[in-house]
């Protein structure tokens, strides 16, 4: 299709050729040609923010839930600026997006104008690409490109920076027909060889573990489905990154749990003592891999990733295959199949009795009270009561984050939503109104801590105008827990400002916005209030005040390898747990 | 804990790139970014109808680093092409300098006389200077540079590293 049109249709055009329902963003002086254009429209509905940030977390809730892209439309200057922390959010968790940012027009470019930046340089490092678009013939060709670049790959954000002129400007428009980019082709499929290697190295393995990550999910629902069927098959434990999880359910008995510095003890003791491992679409991440040079020592590593930038970047790998899980995990079972493998059964058998004993070990065990509530106790209510529900969960990011992890149990790919490798405070809220706006009929809760929600709580304003119910659940500990936890084990308990003071009444403040506010102390009362806050349908804010001295358990100290965790029952070894090399690390 | 050190190797790296705004600020950026060397860098187009330039990087790092960079550099978008000459075998290399030497009398004899045995060629001469053009490997560069050093040597403008790999086949 070709047509004349001015820039700012151009964009309309192309967002509704591409296939897009929903945007997110706030207009500003830059834009304003195609928020006009979006006035003569109805395909495209926009969800108006209160904070650009807040659009950035939006579009990538929608993203991950839904396996769209996520749009975003931002003004230029200070609305781009604002979007950077969302932009590399996105690309740290290789979310697609496309971010729209106005800019001053081409003749004011480096004029230092008003409400200029220099969106394309600030944004180079923290998008997967970026462009400006300096002429009119240019502009959809790149419109579309940016969506193709968005998912294809690696997924990431895309930013396209558009200056007002051309927004105004008249050209011809060509629809997202046979546009892809001319070199960028990532390979999907793996190299036979490579994964007829793996298979083998798969059959004759005594201790192996699947290790899983946030690449199945972005792969899509199949892979999720093909990594149970591989699990099943071959009769494998499987853990997963924070990110992975969902991709396999959390109520088989094959799963392990989360591994990482807050994992379970069976995944990291796995993961230490396995001698085959595969890396399923995870990237070997600090706080998954503990002390690189005591990283699983006795393992072959086999590497399933698309981004080739990905093996071998922290630690060697024995059998790298480059390819989208979807396709990997397919021909890993189709050969399985038809090697007609007999794994070493008895082997298995002996490495799952050692399994169990880890996992009667009861790393994430705590001990409720009736007394005050413990901030796992409160998932673990919230859990029982909606997990038989249609539900979507977000989170803001610290110790709740990581309790929620821990406690709140996933059996489906795209429900869980987290700010896994920036950890970003203030993600969570803004994801959940961007997962409620994907789907509007389902539970959607923000698992929030009283320190982080304040971030971006200015997003409730855009729930309430949107009708958009979503929940959010704050376990209110009264400090910045996770900082908190960290000074305990390095500064000596000296708390130098981790403590939130003059905190808002959130019941108030939730009225305020016209939201519902509930509060609960009392664990009596823990059920009943939560189911208060499932039953209406308006947003609530539930200040849930928790256990202030709880810390995250199981842990890993930093600098320490996995088999080295800090336990439940033994949590005063957290205090000569650091040695003063780990005291650099994060 | 940083990973077992291995000695740091030099490799010179061949890229083609699309010739757009911003893209030799990409790969800078990624260099200075992850904590990359760049010992020397070099760009200019090479094919004004298809836009593509050819950039030429020499670092150093361990060898999982270079594969690193390697790896990074190729999934830049308008990346094309990554080729190591350095491990495809011994490209041909080259730099261009141009050294400026001030001074009277017998010193400008014994630069004159250094110059022609390196085979520079004076390209600007005055009662008191010569400009030297000298074009060869980095490290007779060097050596050249190291013995005009005590002649009045004022100044130097080198290129940075052009490479090419030997042999029938393009990059």
């Amino acid at each position: 299709m070709m047509r004349e049109m001015t820039g700012a249709e151009m964009v309309m055009q192309a967002l509704i050729d591409q296939g897009v329902e929903h945007m997110f963003g706030y207009p500003g002086g830059a834009v304003l040609p195609i928020y006009d254009a979006m006035f003569h429209q109805n395909q495209v509905r926009h969800v108006l923010v209160r904070h650009e940030q807040g659009a950035v977390h939006m579009a990538e809730g929608y993203a991950r839930s839904s396996g769209k892209v996520g749009v975003v439309l931002v003004t230029s200057g200070p609305g781009a600026t604002n979007a950077v922390t969302g932009l590399t959010d996105a690309l740290l968790d290789s979310i697609p997006l496309v971010c729209i940012t106005g800019q001053v027009p081409t003749h004011l470019i480096g004029t230092d104008a008003f409400q200029e930046c220099d969106t394309v340089g600030i944004t180079r490092p923290c998008t997967k690409h970026n462009y400006l678009v300096r002429d009119i013939n240019d502009l959809a060709r790149v419109l579309h490109e940016a969506f193709y670049v968005a998912q294809n790959g690696r997924p990431g954000p895309v930013v396209v920076d558009i200056p007002k002129d051309i927004q105004f400007a008249r050209g011809m428009y060509v629809g997202p027909e046979n546009i892809e980019h001319k070199t960028y082709k990532p390979r999907l499929k793996g190299d036979p060889e490579k994964i007829r290697q793996a298979v083998e190295l798969l059959a004759r393995a005594k201790r192996p573990v699947f290790y899983t990550g946030g690449g199945v999910i972005n792969s899509g629902p199949e892979a999720s489905r093909l990594l149970r069927e591989l699990a099943r098959l071959t009769g494998h434990p499987v853990t997963s990154t924070l990110m992975g999880l969902g991709a396999y359910p959390a109520a088989d008995k094959q799963w392990l749990g989360m591994l990482g510095m807050h994992g379970t003890y069976e995944a990291n003791m796995a993961m230490h003592d396995c001698d085959v491992m595969v890396c399923v679409g995870a990237r070997f991440d600090d706080r998954i891999t503990g002390r690189v040079d005591a990283f699983s020592p006795h393992s072959k590593k086999i590497h399933i990733d698309i981004d080739p930038s990905s093996i071998n970047k922290n630690v060697k790998i024995d059998l790298p295959i480059i390819g989208d899980v979807k396709h990997v995990l397919e021909d890993m079972l189709t050969l399985w199949r038809a090697m007609k493998i007999e794994p070493d059964r008895r082997a298995i058998a002996d490495w799952w009795v050692q399994i169990e004993k880890w996992r009667a070990r009861k790393s994430l065990a705590f001990t409720a009270s009736d007394r005050i509530i413990k901030p796992q106790q409160a998932i673990k209510a919230l859990y029982d009561q909606v997990k038989d529900k249609d539900v979507y969960i977000t989170t803001e990011v610290g110790q709740h984050q990581m309790w929620a992890a821990q406690h709140f149990h996933f059996e489906q790919p795209n429900r869980w939503m987290t700010s896994g490798g920036l950890g970003t405070m203030g993600y969570g809220l803004p994801a959940a109104i961007g997962v409620q706006v994907a789907h509007p009929g389902s539970l959607v809760i923000d698992i929030a801590g009283e320190a982080s929600i304040q971030m971006c709580l200015q997003e409730l304003s855009t729930a309430l105008q949107f009708n958009l119910p979503v929940k959010i659940f704050v376990l209110n500990n009264e400090y910045m827990g996770m900082v908190r936890q960290w000074q305990d084990l390095l500064h000596g308990g000296r708390y130098s400002h981790s403590y939130s003071e003059s905190l808002p009444d959130f019941v108030k403040l939730a009225e305020a916005y016209g939201a519902v506010g509930l509060r609960c102390a009392n664990p009596a009362d823990l059920d009943a209030t939560i189911a208060e806050m499932i039953n209406v349908d308006r947003p609530v804010l539930f200040d849930c005040l928790v256990d202030k001295t709880e810390n995250v358990l199981p842990m890993i100290p930093s600098g320490k390898p996995h088999n080295e965790m800090i336990m439940p029952d033994h949590p005063e070894a957290l205090d000569e747990a650091i040695s003063e090399e780990g005291k650099m690390l994060v | 804990m940083p990973p077992i050190q291995e000695p740091a190797e030099r490799h010179t790296l061949s890229l083609l790139v699309d010739n757009e705004p911003g893209v030799l600020a990409r790969i800078v950026g990624l260099f200075s970014g992850r904590g990359y060397n760049i010992d020397s860098l070099t760009v200019s187009e090479v094919s004004h109808d298809s836009r593509r330039s050819r950039i030429t990087v020499v670092t150093t790092g361990a060898p999982m680093i270079i594969e690193q960079i390697k790896s990074q550099l190729d999934r830049l978008v308008p990346v094309h092409r990554v080729v190591d000459l350095t491990v495809i075998g011994k490209a041909v290399e080259r730099e261009l300098a141009l050294i400026k030497v001030r001074g009277k009398g017998e010193i400008r004899q014994e630069a004159l006389l250094i110059a022609d045995s390196f085979r520079a060629r004076t390209v600007d001469t005055t009662l008191e200077s010569f400009v030297f053009e000298i074009t060869g490997k980095p490290d007779k560069i060097d050596q050249f540079v190291s013995l005009l050093e005590p002649l009045g040597l004022v100044e130097v403008s080198r290129t940075g590293v052009a490479a090419i790999g030997r042999g029938p086949d393009a990059m």
